[in-house]
């Protein structure tokens, strides 16, 4: 079906243009009659596109109120996007200035890889009992399972940026903040996602795990195991993915990695670093991805991950 | 009738036992060398992430002091008391933290819908089945790749010092942000669109954009609107720290709170943040059950 395209399909509209022209008028003339005969079809999509109707007005409603209260003005949205055109000519062509600079970026984007790595590993080990805790068909007992629900989401209701200043009140500035704070907001995330593969496993290879004599453990290790691993690690493989980008923001707390320059670089203006960096970004995050799609697929096949 | 299982013979039966002991040495040298492997960039990225253990078990009771302030008064009439013994102390700048909240809720909501508007717009250059010419589909997936890769919070960064402190940079790099995610669904919506209805409309003599509008648009719209929700959830945490680089929303109150160690005031926005995204995420998902009758995006 999908080989239709819009260059083939031009060459049809010639004569369809022609075909309508005669069609169209008739079919116009004779609406009345099809009103009254299908008046399901005419009648429905009425009241259906009042509602659509509605509901976009009211969107649109919304969106100018939050405008107004925002503090929008053309004044500011004009001298401001003349201000990013005059940045955008500083920022070519793209420069690490100094060859010195160019490793001390090249190291910090090492560490920013470094800090997605470890704390997405960190999470993924540290949220995989959760995950059994929080499943259903693992502990029966409901009120345990909605304290662990509850625990994971409040986990997951703070930014990573949040958790990344509060770590740093910790263990102090640098990377090893980052990598608490990746691993903390992660946490919660896995730990829901896990609980979640878990749940929806297959019970008939349990079942023939226990109609041989297994324990619990046995059944966990023979029947559940091997039907999650290849779903979670699907899920940490794409965190680590996302979790790239985050860790590239971090550094604006001051947590570490390639986003402490580039935040220093925007500070003072230093623009052509500033495109030298998002372009390390780009590729950097490019790379990971095509490297991590390998891997996923090569574990788990092309599967969707749902995250 | 009872069935027999005859063992074969020893012979016969050596061979197999054999391939199989090959079959299962392979499997178990592939895993070990994928754990030795996994192993090494472990310890490479611990030396490159500056882990350092011994400080860290070193401060790990300063985690158990710092959760211990959190819930405790550090100054004033009630210092050293849990904070829920005095919710009215606690919550001592609700008024302010609650239209900060407001702020922030609206900013995701402006950023969210302007970024679907964009998206929805590109979707249809970028989609395969739709695209006018390669060239401009390529275009508008490298750009709206672009828009999704660069975090928002970059481009808030570059946007306050453009367009001055507030809210508007915050909206607009969430905007854009949301545009590159978005865009990128939507394209794969569109791409699994039913070509049938467009077939029809084309031999109607339906423009490009009356295809969009009678054959595309009634398929994918319920879709759409359950993917904006899903990054207005996104969003909501987003823009609650746009504060920390100066683009409007709660996050400057609470950035300043953390900074100075106002320990009682960050444990109260922390609450208030975190009820208005469980209050969020759940409106979004009575809203998106509704409109995709229970199945899953």
């Amino acid at each position: 079906m999908g080989e239709t395209t819009f260059g083939q399909a031009d060459e049809l509209i010639g004569g369809a243009r022609r075909i309508r022209a005669a069609l169209g008028p008739a079919a116009l003339a004779n609406r009345p009659a099809l009103e009254k005969r299908y008046p399901e079809i005419f009648g429905g999509s009425r009241a259906r596109r009042a509602a659509t109707i509605g509901v976009f007005v009211g969107l649109l409603a919304g969106l100018i109120l939050a405008i107004h209260v925002l503090d929008f003005s053309f004044e500011r949205i004009w001298t401001g996007l003349g201000q990013l055109a005059h940045f955008a000519t500083l920022m070519v062509p793209p420069s690490p200035d100094t060859w010195p600079r160019f490793w001390l970026f090249v190291h910090a984007l090492g560490e920013t890889l470094a800090i997605a790595f470890l704390g997405t590993l960190i999470a993924a080990i540290l949220a995989f009992p959760f995950g059994f805790l929080a499943a259903r068909n693992i502990v029966p007992a409901r009120v345990f399972q909605l304290l662990t629900r509850r625990f994971l989401d409040t986990i997951r209701g703070v930014d990573v940026l949040i958790w990344a200043l509060i770590w740093i009140n910790v263990v102090g500035l640098g990377p090893f903040a980052g990598v608490l704070a990746i691993m903390t907001s992660d946490f919660g995330s896995f730990g829901k996602l896990f609980s979640e593969a878990i749940e929806t496993v297959d019970q008939k290879p349990v079942e023939g795990v226990t109609s041989t004599g297994g324990s619990s453990l046995d059944k966990v290790r023979f029947a559940v195991l091997p039907q999650i691993l290849p779903v979670i690690a699907g899920q940490v493989l794409y965190f680590f993915e996302s979790n790239v980008r985050s860790a590239t923001i971090i550094g604006i707390v001051g947590a570490g990695g390639i986003g402490l320059h580039l935040s220093e670089a925007i500070r003072t203006l230093e623009w052509q670093q500033v495109s030298f960096l998002v372009l390390m970004i780009l590729v950097a995050v490019a790379v990971i991805d095509q490297i991590s799609a390998r891997i996923r697929f090569a574990v788990i096949g092309e599967r969707r991950v749902e995250a | 009738m009872p069935t027999t299982i005859s063992r074969l013979s020893d012979d016969r039966l050596a061979p197999l036992a054999r391939d199989y002991a090959d079959a299962m040495r392979m499997r178990r040298n592939q895993t070990l060398i994928g754990a030795g492997v996994l192993l090494v960039t472990i310890v490479a990225a611990g030396f490159v992430a500056e882990v350092d253990l011994a400080k860290f078990f070193g401060h790990i009771d300063s985690v158990g002091s710092y959760l211990d302030r959190l819930v405790h008064f550090d100054g004033g009439d009630y210092a050293g008391q849990i904070v829920l013994s005095h919710p009215g102390e606690w919550m001592w700048g609700l008024k302010r933290w609650g239209r900060l909240l407001l702020e922030t809720i609206m900013m995701a909501y402006a950023g969210t819908l302007l970024g679907a508007l964009g998206g929805f717009v590109f979707s249809f250059f970028a989609a395969r089945n739709l695209a006018r010419s390669p060239r401009t589909r390529w275009i508008a997936a490298r750009f709206l790749e672009f828009c999704r890769t660069v975090p928002d919070l970059v481009f808030a960064l570059i946007f306050v010092y453009a367009f001055g402190l507030g809210a508007m940079p915050g909206v607009l790099a969430i905007a854009i942000h949301t545009q590159g995610a978005l865009g990128k669904l939507f394209t794969e919506v569109v791409e699994n669109a039913d070509m049938r209805p467009v077939e029809g409309t084309t031999a109607a003599g339906a423009s490009w954009t009356q295809t969009i509008r009678f054959a595309i648009l009634p398929q994918i719209l319920s879709n759409f609107a359950s993917y904006t929700l899903l990054r207005f959830e996104v969003n909501v945490r987003g823009a609650a720290v746009m504060g920390f680089v100066g683009a409007g929303g709660i996050g400057v109150d609470l950035m300043e709170a953390i900074r100075k160690f106002y320990y009682a005031d960050v444990s109260a926005m922390l609450v208030l943040i975190i009820a208005t995204v469980m209050a969020i995420d759940y409106l979004t998902e009575m809203l998106r059950h509704r409109l995709i009758g229970g199945r899953t995006a």
